[in-house]
């Protein structure tokens, strides 16, 4: 018997919302070419999603070493921050750029630090910067909104290269990047292992401590660079709601697309999936008008739905169900 | 005798597998029964059926006549059927009293009746005459004392068949013989016992009649003292065993070659004294002593596991700072712990993966093994070592533990180590994988490697090894090699002269 796709369920659900809201709205699927630009419902859930496509990236190599990190919605406030006091203050773009994920790094140092060097419980460890980190970007701007006038700054979130947004080409890029540096080198397997058992990994030889470690700086460098991405998509930095609840999307996209909270194996294209499938329901509550204080209940639903379906307990009762109907 | 417990063609089919075809079981009111067979037999499913952790495919099992179909453990439990597993499967942070009661606590709407729970616990370990502090965290207790408290919580219900699963796996000799007086006086009070062990000794030491399966089915019930130990074991292996196969794979010791390994004044405070120790390429030692003389600490401590407090540790002659394991496995050292579960597999990753771990990790991040290497290696070990997987993908969590101890042992093998340290190797896995690992060690020895050897047995020790060291106390109390390697000048070592 072959074990079915991890990426299975969350492609079906993904799939039957689009599905959905093509039957409701025809026009949901239209894309359509203005000014050698593709415009259209798909290509805003692209962009929209993908800063939640990149924070749950770094999140996913968390989860799989059997951490998490509750921090990144603060790097992302942080980072936005940084870029505005820096663009505004006349720096250059890659100063700035630069600067923003070094603050992400510099966050993972400290996540990273706290779990694997210190044994802080890794919900712990994150909760202190999740809750300090926003005091460091309001901080940092102090306690101001700042408007960021920087076109090409603007172009990372607002852009489109050969027709196509560049956010989501950008995040599409680091996605493969990422893959290739943890299947093409050892990286991808130590995690696993680590996760999985992190004593037996350590008997075994491997860096267990330092393994972690990547796992956080890579997380924090994802919400540094998803920082960038949301300041230059507000044309803004808002050290109090950017990121706000970013954390919560991203466990969200990487459960629901097939990483066990528990750690161990990771599916990276699986939390792309369920990253797009989060940014596809929050745009199909727009389109359908719901009121934007009860848009959670929807999300919650959707996100027990995957789970239960992902649960081998659920999946062994569907089976008797159906098994039963087929000898009927 | 009337019978209590009657299984009648129980079959049990798992993905790929079938683990029980029409096995019949019986066991009656004050007896102690064996259940006996080589890894993958199907003892284990076959208590998990019993015990509702899986429910049967076919078959049917009575209790006391009844028919039942247990759907859960709590459900067994409710009819009289306590099970202690091979591992301890209590709460280490909790205290004696509460692991005893814990999931049936007395008290009423929801508050605790701490005093019962107290009173509980002492009755039930009263009941086992085993003396122990009921407030004391369980997981300060040594293992043995765990074990016992594992069995005052089974028996707490009113149970009338107990099922022990290895409960000797991890006990000393005179702690064995305790659980042996308590199941003495269970058995005199009418319960019936299955137990399951890979000790024949312990077999013929307290069981009365015995069970043996094969591949799934059943090979036959005995009455033990009707059985030979040589037909019995024929029995398990389903073939006629000569006595060739138990003779000593021991090498005469070698005229001193320079060490490979040695360590001067080894120690740890509340671990083990100072020590000293060498080993030498194509030589097997052993290290010797009961359970908390000091053997895998001295293990740990040249793995780097743990920090040694003094001492040197040199390797050909070049002294060495062992300061991780990483540094272990870099130098060439490997290390088979005794504890599979918890410091060995990675329970969901494949056999492969399993399997290239220490060299993967020996060979740093940038030089991946590619995927042909990786299947080569894995096709490789899993031939020579004669490993019993459905493929190099599955998780290693599905396979039996003698299995799982092959590919932890194929893992270092990878590794091509100068000096492999087996901590307990043959542990909780059945008669064949037991000499495959013998004859494998004595291969490992010839090909030039350097073996330390652990182990409880003193047979298994004195027939791996030309050279021991013995332990007691957390001290080396003494060196045997040669002619004066055997069981009786061991034991004199291990238990200290007075008792000799």
């Amino acid at each position: 018997m072959k074990a079915k796709s991890p990426i299975f369920w969350p492609l079906t659900g993904l799939l039957a919302l689009v599905l959905l809201n093509a039957v409701h709205d025809p026009g949901f699927l239209k894309v359509t070419l203005l000014d050698g630009h593709l415009y259209g419902v798909p290509v805003d859930i692209l962009t929209q999603g993908s800063r939640t496509m990149l924070v749950a990236l770094g999140m996913t190599l968390v989860i799989a070493t059997g951490g998490v990190d509750l921090s990144v919605g603060s790097v992302v406030a942080i980072a936005g921050a940084v870029c505005a006091v820096l663009l505004q203050g006349g720096h250059n773009l890659a100063v700035t750029l630069a600067a923003a994920v070094g603050a992400g790094l510099v966050a993972g140092t400290a996540n990273g630090l706290l779990v694997a060097r210190l044994g802080v419980q890794p919900i712990v460890a994150t909760l202190i910067l999740m809750v300090a980190g926003r005091g460091v970007a309001q901080l940092i701007v102090d306690g101001q909104v700042i408007i960021i006038t920087h076109p090409t700054f603007d172009f990372l979130a607002n852009g489109f290269l050969l027709g196509l947004p560049f956010a989501p080409l950008l995040v599409a890029a680091l996605y493969l990047a990422a893959h290739l540096g943890l299947r093409r080198t050892a990286l991808g397997l130590f995690i696993e292992a680590v996760g999985d058992n992190e004593t037996a990994s350590r008997f075994a030889g491997l860096a267990a401590a330092r393994i972690k470690l990547v796992a956080y700086l890579f997380c924090g460098a994802c919400a540094g660079l998803a920082g960038v991405l949301a300041a230059a998509n507000i044309r803004a930095a808002d050290a109090y709601r950017a990121g706000e609840n970013m954390e919560l999307d991203a466990i969200f996209a990487v459960v629901v697309g097939g990483t066990a909270l528990t750690g161990g194996r990771f599916v990276i294209l699986g939390t792309a999936i369920g990253a797009l499938l989060i940014q596809t329901l929050t745009t199909t509550m727009y389109n359908l008008g719901v009121p934007p204080a009860i848009a959670p209940v929807p999300k919650a639903l959707l996100i027990i739905g995957v789970s239960l379906l992902q649960s081998d307990k659920v999946g062994r009762w569907l089976g008797g169900l159906f098994g039963k109907k087929a000898a009927a | 005798m009337p019978e209590l417990l009657e299984l009648r063609g129980i079959g049990k089919t798992f993905p790929g597998v079938t683990a029980l075809a029409g096995v019949d079981f019986t066991v009656r009111a004050g007896e102690i029964h064996a259940l006996l067979g080589e890894n993958g037999a199907g003892k284990s499913t076959l208590i998990k059926v019993l015990t509702g952790v899986h429910p049967a495919d076919a078959g049917e099992i009575r209790l006391a006549g009844q028919v039942i179909r247990p759907g859960a453990p709590k459900e067994a439990e409710r009819l009289g059927i306590s099970t202690v597993y091979q591992e301890v499967n209590l709460v280490p942070s909790l205290s004696v009293a509460e692991n005893i009661t814990l999931g049936r606590q007395p008290g009423r709407l929801g508050c605790l009746n701490w005093r019962a729970i107290r009173r509980r616990a002492v009755a039930a370990l009263a009941r086992l005459e085993v003396e122990c502090d009921v407030d004391a965290e369980l997981g300060s207790l040594s293992v043995a004392l765990q074990q016992m408290v594992a069995i005052a919580r089974a028996l707490d219900t009113s149970a009338r068949l107990l099922v022990l699963d290895e409960p000797t796996a991890s006990l000393d000799e005179k702690e064995v013989a305790e659980l042996f007086g308590i199941m003495r006086k269970l058995r005199a009070e009418g319960l019936g016992i299955v137990f399951v062990t890979h000790f024949l000794d312990q077999v013929y030491a307290v069981s009365d009649r015995l069970t043996v399966l094969r591949n799934g089915q059943l090979v036959g019930e005995y009455a033990t003292a009707d059985l030979s130990r040589l037909a019995l074991v024929g029995k398990m292996l389903g073939r006629e065993v000569s006595a060739a196969d138990f003779t000593s794979h021991a090498a005469p010791p070698r005229a001193a070659a320079s060490p490979v390994l040695a360590a001067r004044g080894l120690s740890r405070r509340g671990a083990i004294a100072p020590v000293d120790l060498s080993l030498s390429a194509g030589e097997v030692v052993g290290l010797g002593g009961l359970l908390g003389s000091g053997r895998t600490e001295t293990a740990r401590l040249l793995f780097g596991i743990d920090a040694a407090d003094g001492g040197q540790i040199s390797l050909k002659g070049a002294p060495v700072r062992i300061d991780s394991p990483r540094d272990a496995v870099q130098l060439g050292l490997a290390f088979c712990s005794e504890d599979r579960k918890a410091e060995g597999i990675l329970p969901n990753l494949s056999v492969r993966e399993n399997l290239i771990l220490a060299l993967q990790g020996k060979r740093g991040l940038r030089r991946a093994l590619s995927r042909s290497e990786q299947e080569q290696l894995c096709s490789h070990y899993i031939a020579a070592l004669r490993i019993k997987t459905p493929g190099a993908e599955t998780p290693i969590r599905n396979l039996s533990g003698g299995n799982q101890q092959k590919v932890l042992l194929a893992r270092w093998l990878a590794t091509q180590p100068a000096v492999i340290i087996l901590d307990e190797p043959t542990r909780g896995i059945d008669i064949g994988a037991k000499q495959e690992i013998e004859q494998l060690i004595a291969k490992l020895r010839d090909d030039g490697l350097a073996v330390l050897f652990i182990s409880s047995e003193i047979d298994e020790v004195v027939r791996n090894c030309s050279r021991v060291l013995v332990l007691r106390e957390r001290r080396l109390t003494g060196e045997v090699a040669g002619a004066g390697l055997n069981s009786e000048s061991l034991m004199h070592l291990m238990a200290g002269t007075h008792e000799g």
